[in-house]
């Protein structure tokens, strides 16, 4: 197969060389034949006079942010009903029709597939759910909704899966945060430090993204706020000896808890995947006690998601999954998927910007807040 | 990158192209396929329900076209409608005639705004340009550090200070000026389409510092959602054109169809990596030939052309054109493959390559397994394999660290992998047309029988 593929590419390769600076010339010709129609024509068009600075400033006064702790407890509802819509167009034509017609069942398939549940799952959700229907002799588009929850939640509960983070005994506990870039896993650790500070434990957080440029600065400013202590390493240094040291610095400081950052990385760069298994297996060694490693997940995520989710499974064994940004328009049906297939609970939930906005995940409330 | 996408297609099109014509539960089936493949593919519902209702219109006409198979007129069709809503033609930037021109970038958190804001300025220099970041993000911490380790990466300059935002841009600007600087790069903190005083905020910044170009930068990965968010950054901002990051994952890339068609506005680069340097202007034509599974075959040739040598290309192709390609321009050959990259991303580029080998799982340490095999072999045993007896298998597994039966593995498959060359679509008669060479038609035979490349079609 080997040989197969690399006389294949040869000979791709040969024709390129060989051939190929035609046909690159050609494509480049032809885009500059039309230029003209694809030219912007916007240099020298003046767009709305702008306001004055004072203005803007005066408008911006209220400062937003994060630098002072906001420990309002949010509703979930509340949070999501701004990002409501799932079934906003959907619920009520399935509601006003005075019985289950065919078109309801189309508009379910719809709406599930926008909030991101994949197409797969979706066909399994209304297959379980077109014999719930027949069996129970349900009638009422009112009832077909309830069961439609009934089988979400179903599909979101996994068996004994303990939501609460796990505390181990007899050295520090290590949480492990993995996931692609930009989910906001520092931001994650950063919000979770406070609340575990102000639950009363001793916390450090260790930068083990020691790739992304002002990564641990970032961490920083949040071990800053929420009163956690912070090792680092420098930028490039090894992120197994950074929190190994974290590790070993928390059990001869008596930390309860060492939450430990990851850099951002494609599930699909066999490199740092390997990488991040040495992370995970260092995480682990004496005396600290690992017991949770936790995929963060942007719930703006596809169908993507579910291979970032299974890719990290392997490398990493995760525990849990914290699904952030939840209070944008994306409705992370993704974590049914991965929920289901993966056996992997959703743990966390990212509803807003604040500390408090980082919340227990409840399949029902989850389900009842994007389906109402 | 696209590849499952263009798997999809490809099992779709093995079933067509084995019948001769195509009937209209033939066109119905097609249909649901590619609707299956295009939401599976994060295809916004919407965008997929046109892009079918389009299909459709095209291929009822089909059975009137005789110059094609149909199942090859299929491939056209889509083809040519995935192309329409990748945006025809690449992105071109025009200067402003009075500099700087005045670039702003907006989007959700975490679709990569700073580090793309490093790209495009590393990508301005390379066209010559002085650009000025700006780091108007004070609302994520360390965002605006973040921006001048990159900034110093790259070497250019980095403008920001505490404040708010509006005034940290329209300060960048008069910096720029200032400076003299000709490209002015804005970065702006990621928000939610549906956070009103952000939105407004970014609204005022724009309109402080009337952006030539404002881009939305959108993560290759995003769901269904990417449609709603990009029409309310649309909204707001008037947007001029789409960035698209983290194209390196295995994401299937239908919010760039989607973002794409909703929004109006072109694809105008994309980021293939974690360096500085990987960012590049988004080519359309080569994205939907790669979701077709024709392969990005422009890409290898760019490639190819960097690293590869003419001389050495062309010794292998008169070798495999007059039957003589033996173990010894193999290895060398082989060894220069190296050079371009992995071979699992070559092969990712490499038109009409039925799945099985698409899929296959490509053991980088397999090739310096092969090199020793085929170095511990004498010059003599590499021009006629037929040489190696018993003994000298043993003395060339020995010296390999092998076995001879993997010895007994490679002498067979460099058989029959010279034997399959010679009977594919680029073989002899295209090899020789090539030698030939600079005449026109050679390029074009790159793309499999069948599966037309877009550009021959305008």
């Amino acid at each position: 197969m080997l040989i197969v593929i690399i006389v294949l590419i040869l000979a791709v390769v040969i024709l390129a060389v060989l051939g190929g600076t035609f046909l690159l010339n050609r494509s480049r010709r032809s885009s500059k034949s039309q230029e003209h129609q694809t030219v912007l024509e916007k240099i020298g068009t003046v767009k709305a006079p702008p306001p004055s600075v004072e203005e803007a400033i005066d408008e911006l006064h209220a400062e937003r942010g994060i630098s002072e702790l906001d420990w309002t407890p949010p509703k979930l509802e509340d949070r999501l009903s701004k990002a409501k819509g799932l079934f906003g167009g959907y619920l009520p034509s399935v509601l006003g029709r005075g019985s289950i017609l065919d078109q309801s069942w189309d508009d379910l398939e719809e709406a599930l597939v926008l909030a991101d549940v994949g197409l797969a799952a979706t066909k399994s959700i209304l297959e379980n759910l077109k014999v719930v229907v027949k069996q129970e002799k349900i009638k009422e588009p009112k009832d077909l909704i309830a069961s439609l929850k009934t089988e979400l939640v179903r599909r979101l509960e996994l068996n004994d899966a303990p939501i609460d983070l796990k505390f181990g005994q007899g050295g520090p506990t290590v949480w492990l945060f993995v996931g692609v870039n930009g989910v906001g896993k520092t931001t994650t650790i950063g919000k979770l430090a406070a609340r575990e500070v102000k639950a009363g434990k001793k916390v450090l957080l260790a930068a083990g993204d020691t790739f992304r440029a002002a990564a641990s600065e970032q961490l920083e400013q949040w071990a800053e706020r929420s009163g956690a202590d912070i090792t680092k390493g420098s930028e490039g240094a090894d992120p197994s000896s950074v929190i190994f040291d974290a590790i070993e610095k928390a059990a001869a400081r008596n930390y309860d808890l060492v939450l430990a950052d990851t850099a951002g990385r494609l599930h699909t760069k066999a490199n740092l995947m390997e990488e991040l298994k040495k992370v995970r297996r260092v995480s682990a060694k004496e005396p600290g006690q690992l017991c949770e490693v936790l995929l963060v997940l942007d719930a703006t995520t596809g169908q993507n998601g579910l291979i970032q989710a299974s890719e990290f499974k392997d490398a990493t064994d995760l525990t849990g999954v914290v699904l952030t940004k939840l209070d944008g328009t994306a409705k992370g049906g993704i974590a049914i998927a991965i929920s289901e297939t993966l056996g992997i609970p959703i743990k966390l939930i990212g509803i807003g910007e604040s500390v408090a906005d980082l919340i227990a995940f409840e399949p029902q409330n989850f389900v009842e807040a994007i389906i109402s | 990158m696209f590849d499952s996408l263009a798997n999809r297609f490809d099992s779709i099109f093995q079933k067509i192209r084995s019948r001769g014509r195509l009937s209209s539960t033939d066109v119905d089936e097609v249909l649901r396929e590619i609707r299956l493949a295009l939401l599976e593919a994060d295809v916004h519902i919407g965008v997929v329900r046109h892009l079918i209702d389009r299909l459709r219109d095209d291929l009822v006409g089909l059975e009137l076209s005789k110059s094609l198979s149909p199942g090859e007129q299929v491939i056209k069709a889509v083809n040519q409608e995935l192309t329409t809503l990748l945006g025809g033609e690449d992105f071109k930037i025009l200067y402003a005639p009075r500099p700087p021109t005045v670039i702003l970038l907006a989007g959700l958190q975490g679709a990569g705004k700073t580090t793309t804001s490093a790209k495009l300025a590393e990508w301005f220099k390379s066209q010559g340009r002085h650009p000025l970041l700006v780091g108007a993000d004070l609302q994520r911490p360390a965002a605006v550090e973040q921006l001048r380790i990159l900034g110093s990466q790259v070497k250019v300059p980095v403008f920001s200070e505490p404040g708010n935002p509006v005034d940290v841009a329209k300060k960048g600007l008069e910096e720029a000026i200032r400076t003299g600087r000709d490209v002015l790069i804005v970065d702006t903190a990621g928000r939610l389409a549906i956070d009103k005083e952000l939105m407004q905020e970014v609204q005022r910044i724009s309109a402080t510092i009337t952006p030539n170009y404002t881009f939305f930068v959108v993560d290759a990965m995003i769901g269904q959602d990417a449609v709603s968010t990009a029409k309310a950054f649309h909204d707001a901002l008037d947007l001029d054109a789409i960035i698209l990051t983290k194209l390196d994952g295995d994401a299937r890339g239908g919010a760039a169809l989607s973002v794409r068609e909703v929004v109006g506005k072109p694809i105008a680069f994309a980021s293939t990596g974690e360096k500085i340097g990987d960012f590049d202007l988004f080519h359309p034509e080569r994205m939907a030939s790669r979701i077709l599974g024709m392969g990005d075959v422009l890409s290898l040739i760019e490639k190819a052309e960097k690293t590869y040598d003419q001389e050495a290309a062309k010794r292998a192709a008169d070798a495999l054109s007059e039957g003589t390609f033996n173990l010894d321009d193999f290895l060398a050959q082989m060894r220069e493959i190296k050079k371009m990259g992995s071979l699992s991303s070559l092969l990712a580029m490499v038109p009409g390559i039925p799945n099985e080998m698409r899929n296959a799982n490509i053991d980088e340490k397999e090739i310096g397994r092969l090199e020793a095999i085929i170095s511990s072999m004498t010059r003599a045993e590499r021009l006629d394999p037929s040489l190696i007896d018993g003994s000298r298998k043993l003395r060339i597994a020995k010296g390999a660290g092998v076995s001879t039966s993997q010895v007994n593995l490679v002498l067979q498959q460099f058989k029959e992998a010279k034997k399959m060359i010679s009977s594919m679509a680029f073989g002899d008669v295209v090899l020789k047309k090539i030698k030939k060479s600079g005449k026109k038609k050679s390029g074009g035979r790159v793309t499999p029988k069948g599966a037309n490349s877009p550009t021959r079609h305008k």
